[in-house]
Order: structure tokens, then C-alpha cells, then sequence
């Protein structure tokens, strides 16, 4: 079995073209991870620069609305450029200054990525291009602007589905033509080894400081931890410290858009079966033949036929669970957050939020539940207005 | 002798690639015949896959089309059995690792054997990597062909040692696709393979023209063509065989000129 794996999942099935690129970095990121000048410069920008820790909020209203569980939320939406993207960018565009690049790209849904990778590099002097599908572009008009604003070149991507694993291809597609001086800054916890064990590392941050958020603030563990999963960087974020704490429940929400029977969803755990791509050994949707099925949702940043493959080791090894969340559960979260905390969640999170209503009333009141608030809703506020039969012109 | 020996017996091997469905299966079938014909030493068969990560625009197009069209995995292997009966030149499969997955391995390999395919080239299993399918080749006798790339530096020893059939160097950094200028550096890569693997090599990617195949094939065992072929089926569809077959006899007469 080759490097990087999860029982059977991850690996790097990519091109030759790309294999030495992969293996550089892998050195590169074992050789600065302990660096003490290295970690002390990405503190220092996580700390002063992105706003971390970001705050574990107990939602009062909401836990008494529901009945149950008490609620926490993690303010993932807080932080510079609005989500938990920024850990992970961060700390990959440091490595790949330190690598000695000067040129970085991303793939982005939603525009979180690559919102994140632009400010990113605009802080340390890279160049920049981000890939997004034209269906993205459209429904996230006001990232591409945020990402043009900070200098960074953004290409539509109009082949295939037009959506995140198209802008994952025309990534891949142009690393393979310029790798010497480019770093591809990869926004989720897949792809080839290393980006999974690279991305989980950069954001796990998000879990060890719950961890030690609910220690000052309740003396205990947290019960149950929900995140929603799309490739799976903010779940695995919230996960990885309690993974060895068998009583904290670890939940999983994909997105199941129009509902898992039909055709029109992106939950992959839930719908997909074990396949190959993107670099990795996991699972996907994708039909008899292993073609690529062309997934939904609501959600951009969720709209991901595939999930990392850490995920769906913790999934066959029964650690974590992965429930699937439909687009009318997830605005209904949307606008139920908006109105009970004053807290507009980005659309991805409102998956999580969404199962986290079913689940708190399930728990006892001494339990505790904590959302992953991966980010804010600000981006989605126009798509929500279209859900709901608002025009509202920008 | 075995069929893929044969490749490289009748001069520098002209290898023409083409996505199989596109326009259709059965001008696929004719394809292959006329291209046999017209001198083609092996044939490359794509197995259309939605998302060719290493494909530029024109096979990613032939892709989409192929599969729009309804061409499966199950057809091509039906088509291939039916060609055997007349066609022997050597075929090799090229596709992408999850086509191969889904369908079963075993099951895979098992039909290539069944269906005369003497090779297969799948782009995205990496030397790392190719013990997912390595096992099933083995069972069945068929070759495993190894890439390498102008990235590949220090890795084209390791991989040439264990390559079998053909080494498929590429040319090019990026996609498949036709290109103006294709690098010398891609004559390194073919010597150092030599140095420890007396196995053929032969250029692929960014091919096009007489002249670019005439230099590549004199420092090469042989060229390989792909975007240039597959955008004269696109420009005249099921009308496409006899522009294909005259293409490939010329490129195929243009190799032959060079000696040894």
C-alpha cells in the first residue's frame, strides 16, 4: 500500500507529470512543521492576522427553543475573510513561500477558498489564480468581485458540470503545466497525500481549541460534535482532537439537496460507493461505469461528488457518523440561526446546523452539542432571497 | 515474439489515439480497421471517462461527446471481441483509473485478455500506485504501460526498471494537446531510460506534424498522436475514416524514413 492512507483510502493516483511535486511537498511540509521559526510566523498570522481562537459561543436561545442539549457554536464564521478556510491557507502559503514559490492556485465552490487564497497571497506577495465553475461564478458573484479586489486573477471554468470538481480538474490541469514555480494551494482534506493529512494538520486547530474552550467553560467534554462535510476540512477540523475520545459522538452532514432518492444531491457517504479520483481512494458519486455523476446543492461548497479520505475510513471503521441534510432542512437552519442568535451562517453550515436541531431535542440537558459555524452567511444571502421567491438586485 | 513486440518491428512505430465512441462505436471499429491499414503499428484506444484530468480541450471534448453518445466500457470491450475476428494489430486501452475500478479489476483485465488488448495506459496511477492494478495485469497477460514526464528527474530510473511493454515518455509539462514547440529535453529522458532498461520508448503529447514526429522518432522507438488525430473526427464526424487513414499513412510514411 502506498503512502498517505486511511485503512484503504487516499493514496496519489495523479499523472507522473505531478508526482515530484507531490514528493517535494510532503518533504517540504515534514521538514517545517516542527520548524520553531515556522510555527511561531503562522501563530503569529493565525493570532493577529485571521482572529484566532475563534470564540465557542454557548447559544442560549436556541438551546432553550429546542429543549435539549446545550448548544454551542464554533465561530468559525469570525474569522478574517469568514470562514475556516483561512487556517488552512494560511499555513499553505507560508509552506509554499518557504518552498521558495511565488505563484499560487486554487479550486473554490463557494468562493470561501478562494477568497481565503487570495487574501492569503496578497499578505505574502504571490501571485494568484483561482478556478471556479461558471454555475459557482454565477450564484457567487460577490466572491469572484472579493477575489478580483485583492489581485488575484479568477478563471471560469466551463467544462463539465461547471462546479467545484470541474475547478478541481482545470487545477490539477494547470499545475501539470506549470508546477516549478506554482504551489496549488488544495482547500479541502483531499486530493493526493499529502493535502489530506496537510489540510486536516492546519485545521485541527478548530477542535483543540473547543477542546479546550468547553474545559474553561463547562469542565467537560462536549457530547456530540456536527460539521457539515463537503471534501470534509472544517468537520475533520472539529473532529481530529476527540477522535480518541470514544463518548463525543462525531456527526458528519452532506448535503442531500433535492432529497438522497433523487438524482439532485452531494451526499457522498450517503448516496456514493469507493472509487478513484482526484487523487485519492475514497467515496464518490458516480454511476455503474465509475463516470463522475454530476451532484447538487444548494450549497456550492458542498456541491462535491467526492469526500477526503479520512472521512471515509472514520465512516467504515463506525467512528463517525454521516447524515444526509436536504436544501429546504438547510435555508429553513438558515433563516431559523438568523432570527434565534442574530447569526446568518453560510449556507454550507446551516447543514449542520439543520441536524443539529433534530438532535439537541434527542439529547438530555446536561449533554452538550457543538456546531461547526464554518462560516458566515453573508455570501449567501442574494441565493437564499431566490430560494424563497425574492429578486433582490445587488 | 509477442503482440506488442511487433509494434516496434516494422521501423519507428507510428501510434495513433483515438476516444473510442466518438462519433460513435461503430466508426470506432472502422477506425481502427483503416488506421491498421494505412500502417498504424499500434492502435491507443480511449476509454472515455468525464473527467480526463490529463486531457487538454480537444479530448476532453471527444470525452464528453463519446459519452453522450452512450458508448460504455461493456460496448467497447463488445466491439473489440468483434474486431479480433479481422483486425491483429495490437491494441492498447487507455483510461483513467476509475472506469477500471467500478468495473471490477479482475473483471477488467479478464475482458481485455478475452478482447485481444495487448496494454493498458491509465495517466493517473503513478508508479506509487500501479500495485491497484499490477496483480490483474499479471493474471492476464497484459501490459502495464509506464509514463514518464519532463518532471520526472530522478524518478526515471525506478520507473524504467520495471516498466514492461513500452515507456510512454511525455513530452510536454501539462495536457494532452497540439503544441508549436515541443522541448529536446524529452531526448534526455528516452537516453536515461536506455541506461537501464532495454525496453522501447516512445514520445507522446503536443505530436502534430511530419516534422515534429520526424524528430521526435529519430532519438525514439516510435510517436504517438492523439489531439491532431481526434480533431479531424471531430471536424468531419462519421465522414471522418478515409481523412483519419490518410493522416496516419502519411505520418506513418514520414517515420519511416527514419533509420535506426
Amino acid at each position: 500500500m502506498s503512502k498517505g492512507r486511511f485503512g484503504e483510502y487516499g493514496g496519489q493516483y495523479i499523472p507522473e507529470t505531478l508526482m515530484n511535486a507531490v514528493i517535494e511537498l510532503e518533504e517540504a511540509y515534514n521538514r517545517f512543521k516542527n520548524d520553531p521559526e515556522f510555527k511561531a510566523e503562522l501563530d503569529n498570522l493565525l493570532r493577529n492576522y485571521a482572529g484566532r481562537p475563534s470564540p465557542l459561543y454557548y447559544a442560549k436561545k436556541m438551546t432553550q427553543d429546542l429543549g435539549g442539549a446545550r448548544i454551542y457554536l464554533k465561530r468559525e464564521d469570525l474569522n478574517h475573510t469568514g470562514s475556516h478556510k483561512i487556517n488552512n491557507v494560511l499555513g499553505q502559503v507560508l509552506l509554499a513561500k518557504c518552498m521558495g514559490k511565488t505563484r499560487v492556485i486554487a479550486e473554490t465552490g463557494a468562493g470561501q477558498h478562494g477568497v481565503a487564497t487570495a487574501t492569503a497571497a496578497a499578505l505574502m506577495g504571490m501571485e494568484c489564480e483561482i478556478f471556479m465553475g461558471k454555475e459557482d461564478t454565477d450564484r457567487q458573484a460577490l466572491n469572484v468581485f472579493r477575489m478580483k479586489l485583492l489581485g488575484a486573477k479568477v478563471h471560469v471554468v466551463t467544462s463539465g458540470t461547471q462546479t467545484l470538481k470541474d475547478a478541481v480538474n482545470e487545477t490539477l490541469r494547470e499545475w501539470s503545466r506549470r508546477v516549478s514555480d506554482t504551489h496549488y494551494v488544495l482547500g479541502s482534506v483531499m486530493g493526493p497525500h499529502p493535502f489530506p493529512t496537510i489540510v486536516r494538520d492546519f485545521q485541527k486547530v478548530i477542535g483543540c481549541e473547543v477542546r479546550k474552550q468547553l474545559l474553561e467553560a463547562e469542565g467537560r467534554l462536549p457530547d456530540a460534535l456536527v460539521a457539515c462535510v463537503g471534501g470534509g476540512s472544517n468537520a475533520i477540523g472539529l473532529f481530529y482532537d476527540f477522535i480518541d475520545e470514544p463518548n463525543v459522538r462525531l456527526i458528519g452532514c452532506e448535503a442531500a439537496g433535492h432529497g438522497i432518492h433523487t438524482k439532485k444531491n452531494a451526499a457522498t457517504i450517503t448516496t456514493g460507493r469507493v472509487g478513484i479520483f482526484h487523487g485519492m481512494k475514497s467515496y464518490f458519486c458516480q454511476d455503474e461505469y465509475g463516470q463522475i455523476a454530476p451532484v447538487y446543492s444548494i450549497s456550492a461548497g458542498l456541491d462535491y461528488p467526492g469526500v477526503g479520505p479520512e472521512h471515509a475510513y472514520l465512516h467504515d471503521i463506525g467512528r463517525a457518523e454521516y447524515v444526509a441534510v436536504s436544501d429546504e432542512e438547510a435555508v429553513e437552519a438558515f433563516e431559523y440561526l438568523s432570527r434565534m442568535e442574530g447569526i446568518i451562517p453560510a449556507i454550507e453550515s446551516a447543514h449542520a446546523v439543520a441536524y443539529a436541531k433534530k438532535l439537541a431535542p434527542a439529547m438530555r440537558q446536561d449533554q452538550i452539542l457543538v456546531i461547526g459555524l464554518s462560516g458566515r452567511g453573508d455570501k449567501d444571502v442574494a441565493s437564499i432571497a431566490r430560494y424563497r421567491g425574492v429578486e433582490i438586485h445587488e | 515474439m509477442n503482440n506488442l513486440q511487433r509494434v516496434f518491428a516494422n521501423g519507428k512505430a507510428f501510434i495513433p489515439f483515438i476516444t473510442a465512441g466518438d462519433p460513435s462505436i461503430e466508426i470506432t471499429e472502422q477506425l481502427v480497421l483503416q488506421m491498421e491499414e494505412a500502417g498504424a503499428d499500434l492502435i491507443e484506444l480511449g476509454i472515455p471517462f468525464s473527467d480526463p484530468v490529463a486531457e487538454g480541450q480537444v479530448i476532453q471534448d471527444a470525452n464528453i461527446r463519446a459519452l453522450a453518445g452512450g458508448v460504455t466500457v461493456d460496448k467497447i470491450f463488445d466491439m473489440l471481441k468483434n474486431l479480433r475476428k479481422t483486425c491483429t494489430a495490437p491494441i492498447a486501452l487507455m483510461t483513467y483509473i476509475n472506469p477500471v475500478f467500478a468495473y471490477g479489476t479482475d473483471r477488467f483485465m479478464r475482458n481485455c485478455r478475452e478482447a485481444g488488448v495487448d496494454a493498458i495506459i491509465i495517466p493517473d496511477l503513478p508508479y506509487e500506485e500501479k500495485g491497484e492494478l499490477m496483480p490483474f495485469c499479471l493474471k492476464y497477460g497484459i501490459s502495464l504501460i509506464s509514463m514518464i514526464a519532463p518532471t520526472s528527474n530522478n524518478r526515471i530510473c525506478m520507473i524504467a526498471k520495471e516498466a514492461q511493454g513500452f515507456v510512454y515518455c511525455v513530452s510536454s509539462m501539462g495536457v494532452t494537446g497540439v503544441r508549436e514547440d515541443i522541448s529536446d529535453d524529452v531526448k534526455e529522458m528516452v537516453k536515461l531510460v536506455k541506461t537501464v532498461n532495454d525496453i522501447p520508448c516512445t514520445i507522446g503529447f503536443g505530436i502534430s506534424t511530419p516534422e515534429q514526429a520526424l524528430k521526435m522518432a529519430e532519438f525514439s522507438d516510435g510517436v504517438i498522436v492523439g489531439s491532431a488525430i481526434v480533431k479531424i473526427v471531430e471536424k468531419y464526424g462519421s465522414e471522418c475514416v478515409p481523412h483519419v487513414a490518410e493522416y496516419v499513412r502519411m505520418m506513418k510514411n514520414t517515420v519511416m524514413k527514419c533509420s535506426y
